[in-house]
């Protein structure tokens, strides 16, 4: 269940950073050397992030809106290229794994969408939507495709005979089915799982996590996990990792986070959770509102909000320190002794 | 702002019930919905049969200069003519027989529409595409060129092209051309820079598939919808404008009269009493307009998502 | 019972007629709520939580209509209300927050001008006393430095903060009586805490009671005295909410209690409800969840009446949990 540490990490990110640039077009260059007002915006969604997964672990991510955590699994799953820094899967650079050779290792992380409706293509057939990926890198032959799908369409738990309907034909709980299957097709080792479960009802949000439990043990995953809900990313995982404004601000295994949390973000985002057990509380709340990434408060992000913070915090930027075995924060509180 | 989750289950529900509805049966019996879009369908398909029966069901072929008798010239509608022919819909100055004048006339007027629309909508198609994928500079020059052509009136580009081109049924055809990818290029771009965005898209990369395959099997058919809606109120347009032309005597040779000519042919003489010659192609004319903007209208609605109920 | 309640709904039965056929979008709902009261309507998507509170305010337009039963609030049927009768009550005496404060907001006005309009709409006031309600008001949400804020548009603000500015439209004449749609759904927990804390606040001081229709348990654990559990268009348990959350009786409510993830062994597989929701066109008579329910019997081929089997608490089910 838990990792086993000192083992190589199975991904490896290196101080990833990524910028979004909103970049002026001729009319807006025009209107900017004339002296308007529009100039070019950076947007820091990833500063300087370093995080390694061991085989077989589960990463909980965590953050509010604006923490990078999306752009983080997006640069995991090979949709956006970081600005800077270095992506290693087992050990070597993404880049390596480019050729058509590689190919097996290219699909091996895969991602898991959040909106059951917008993941799936409506002008296609599931048996596509799940068998297409599978018969163009020649995992399956074309004419065992339907026999493929149905399988993998039963390890999900969706019954094979809808093969031939369209996604607009099922309920949110089976898309999100579709779109496991579609990831499970190509055999992956690694799931990048982004709010998979966010858009969905109480009780089916249980059925798809029991199924990304059960998947777990049988194909022997590695999860990214992403979400927002604090409650389901304990459940999930084996480690949680915090993130802040583009920054990851604690990363410490899933028991030591909800009993010894050390960050004063992660100890504010564990009081907020609303839980059926504090029945009728008063809420506390945290300060302020999120900083924009756009102009992200200078030092540690979070020292506006802090209840805490010192001085240094506001000019200052905290490293991310192993503060016990296997516990990291950024917080400058932990060098005061 | 009362449809919440009431009646989207509802909705969802009663398609998920039937067997493998496809996006295709859906549409199908959305568009049956309305009553004056299926009158319109009709009469257009009815529009498109005479056009293209033309030749089989007409009493004359205009285009033989043979066959015509200028003693027959201006007879009107149900007049026997001196060799005891009846022309139902009257002759022209040429001793034409309208009739059959108009068959032919509508059979070239859908035909340079429907053909100039195909070509306009693969240009469009390609270059709108290009533009909202690649981005970039490839997006900038694009669609400079597009608000450069969008910004001229389509008569007056259409005008000088014939000016230089000369007359003729490809000539024509390449002037629509010309004057409608634009429409189309720019529609295209931006549905596809919407669904660019969404995460089917971002799957089809994660899951390692050729560019060309995720824009031809994913982008595309997906930003067909509203190119469809534009594509038909073209067609109308395109024959609006070739018939202008024509009637400028810029389109068609006067040996082949479209829609537009044979209105031209009349024109002179409307007024003497002489009606039916512009008349008759007239009525042919808008019906032809009439019929395809209704299934226009119909497809917008249906195929328009902000427009669903 | 008591003195009358600010808001009685009674067998409220509200059916959209569509082609396919009828939908039961709420089917025999009833609860009362008094002043000063925090009720919670909790049910997944379909339950019909949203088209309730929608009833109440009138809302619902064609092809729905409401069929059957009474919705009285403080001695007026408000399903026999006139058009001029709503302009009275809706934004003045009941206010709603939606989810999207941008079905509040409109996004070419000044937050300034979207308030006073407000105002005016209900009070005979000067505009300067509107305005000093109005900065009254986002004082009263939490809103820092409200004079720069009023001269603002919508699409300056964040999400949370249009959702406050929503609220303050919502405060701002003062109603007895708000109905929240799921407002902190798509706010970050942070932001959820602050919203959650600010109306618990306000409706202790000010006396408003309020009608919290949301999907999640756990934000009605902290914040509601009372909870409706709705299911399939019904009505299936209420009762106060700490003996709902922890003694719950109808098989529904205590599935989806189960089910959440805290309740449950870390990494163990979730407690979970089989199957799917049902569809409400399709739906024949019986319980609704007698399909995915593990007590179901032959009795639940007929539909179950309320019954009230502890004093405060309803239910609809033959089967009580112990």
């Amino acid at each position: 269940m838990s990792t086993t540490p000192g083992s190589a990490p199975l991904l490896e990110l290196r101080a990833i950073s990524k910028r979004f640039t909103s970049r002026l077009d001729l009319a807006g260059r025009i209107a900017a050397r004339l002296g308007a007002g529009a100039r070019e915006q950076t947007v820091h969604a990833l500063d300087r992030v370093d995080l390694a997964i061991a085989p077989g672990e589960v990463v909980g991510l965590v953050g509010e809106s604006g923490c990078g955590k999306s752009t983080l699994g997006r640069i995991v799953s090979r949709i956006l290229e970081p600005t800077e820094g270095e992506r290693r899967w087992k050990g070597r650079p993404y880049a390596e794994y480019d050729a058509p050779s590689a190919r097996a290792e290219r699909l091996a992380i895969q991602m898991v969408f959040q909106d059951p409706f917008a993941s799936l293509n409506p002008r296609m057939r599931i048996a596509d939507v799940i068998g297409e990926a599978p018969v163009v890198h020649g995992i399956v032959a074309s004419r065992e495709r339907d026999e493929y799908v149905a399988g993998i369409m039963a390890r999900v738990g969706l019954d094979a005979g809808l093969a031939k309907r369209f996604p607009h034909q099922f309920s949110g709980g089976q898309r999100s089915r579709i779109g496991i299957a579609r990831a499970l097709a190509v055999k992956p080792r690694f799931l990048v799982c982004d709010e998979a479960v966010a858009a969905l009802d109480v009780s089916i949000q249980a059925q798809v996590l029991n199924l990304f439990i059960r998947l777990r043990e049988e194909f022997g995953l590695t999860y990214l996990f992403i979400s927002h809900d604090l409650g389901v990313v304990r459940h999930l995982s084996d480690r949680v990792v915090i993130m802040y404004l583009g920054r990851i601000v604690e990363s410490a295994p899933t028991g030591e986070v909800f009993s010894r949390a050390n960050h004063p973000y992660t100890r504010a985002l564990l009081a907020e959770v609303p839980r059926l057990e504090a029945t009728k509380r008063a809420y506390v709340p945290i300060r302020g509102e999120i900083p924009s990434p756009l102009d992200p408060p200078g030092g540690c992000h979070f020292h506006p909000r802090c209840p805490v913070a010192l001085p240094r915090c506001k000019s200052e930027v905290p490293a991310l320190r192993e503060i016990a075995p296997g516990h990291h924060s950024a917080c400058h509180l932990n060098d005061t002794p | 702002m009362a449809d919440a989750e009431g009646t989207g289950t509802a909705a969802a529900a009663a398609t998920g019930g039937a067997a493998a509805i496809g996006p295709w049966a859906r549409f199908r019996a959305e568009f049956a919905e309305s009553r004056l879009a299926m009158v319109g369908l009709a009469l257009l398909a009815a529009i498109v049969v005479l056009g293209l029966l033309a030749p089989v069901i007409s009493p004359q072929n205009p285009y033989d200069l043979a066959q015509l008798d200028v003693m027959d010239s201006k007879l009107a509608p149900g007049e026997e003519s001196a060799t005891g022919k009846t022309y139902w819909l009257g002759t022209d100055d040429q001793g034409r027989d309208m009739l059959s004048g108009i068959l032919y006339g509508l059979r070239i007027s859908l035909g340079v529409g429907i053909t100039s629309t195909v070509f306009a909508l693969a240009i469009g198609l390609f270059f709108g595409l290009l533009a909202a994928y690649f981005g970039g500079w490839t997006d900038t020059l694009v669609m400079r060129v597009v608000d450069i052509q969008l910004s001229f009136p389509a008569i007056l580009i259409a005008l000088v092209l014939l000016a230089v081109l000369g007359q003729g049924v490809g000539k024509i055809v390449v002037a629509l051309v010309t004057v409608q990818w634009a429409y189309y290029a720019r529609t295209v771009r931006s549905a596809a820079l919407v669904e660019r965005q969404k995460e089917y898209v971002e799957a089809a990369r994660v899951l390692a598939l050729g560019r060309a395959r995720i824009v031809f099997r994913h982008l595309l058919p997906n930003c067909l919808p509203p190119l469809i809606v534009v594509a038909t109120v073209q067609v109308a347009h395109a024959i609006a404008l070739e018939a202008t032309l024509s009637f400028l005597g810029l389109g068609l040779p006067i040996t082949e009269p479209s829609l537009g000519l044979l209105i031209s042919n009349g024109f002179q003489y409307l007024l003497s009493g002489k009606y039916w010659i512009s008349f008759y192609p007239g009525i042919a004319l808008l019906l032809t307009i009439m019929s395809i903007n209704l299934v226009a209208d119909q497809l917008r609605d249906v195929l328009n998502p902000r427009l669903r109920r | 019972m008591s003195a009358a309640p600010l808001l009685e709904v009674d067998g409220l039965r509200m059916h959209f007629f569509t082609k396919a056929g009828v939908v039961k979008a709420v089917d025999d709902v009833s609860f009362r709520v008094d002043r000063g009261q925090i009720l919670g309507l909790v049910g997944e998507s379909g339950s019909g939580k949203s088209m309730t509170g929608y009833s109440i305010l009138g809302l619902v337009d064609p092809p729905g209509r409401i069929v059957e039963g009474r919705i009285v609030f403080d001695g007026t049927d408000l399903t026999r209300l006139d058009p001029a009768g709503w302009r009275a009550i809706r934004g003045n005496r009941i206010a709603m927050i939606f989810q999207d404060p941008m079905m509040t907001l409109n996004p070419v006005l000044r937050i300034d001008t979207q308030i006073v309009e407000a105002v005016l709409a209900h009070a005979d006031v000067s505009r300067e006393s509107a305005l000093a309600r109005a900065r009254e008001a986002l004082v009263r949400v939490g809103i820092a430095s409200p004079d720069e804020r009023l001269r603002a548009y919508p699409h300056q603000f964040s999400g949370g903060m249009r959702q406050r500015v929503a609220i303050a439209i919502a405060l701002v004449n003062g109603p007895d009586l708000i109905i929240a749609d799921e407002p902190t759904t798509a706010l970050d927990v942070t932001i959820q805490g602050q919203i959650l804390f600010e109306m618990q606040k306000l409706c202790r001081e000010s006396g408003t009671a309020l009608v919290w229709i949301t999907h999640d348990l756990s934000v009605i654990a902290g914040l509601a005295d009372e909870v409706c559990v709705m299911y399939a268009g019904r009505l299936v348990e209420s009762g106060p909410v700490a003996d709902v959350l922890e003694r719950p009786l109808h098989p529904y409510s205590r599935g989806l209690i189960d089910s959440v993830p805290s309740r449950n062994e870390r990494g163990r597989p979730l407690h979970q409800i089989p199957g799917m929701t049902p569809s409400l066109l399709s739906l024949g008579p019986g319980c609704p969840f007698r399909e995915r329910c593990d007590s179901a019997n032959g009795a639940c081929r007929e539909s179950p009446a309320i019954t009230e089997p502890q004093p405060g608490r309803r239910l609809r089910c033959y089967h009580p949990a112990a």
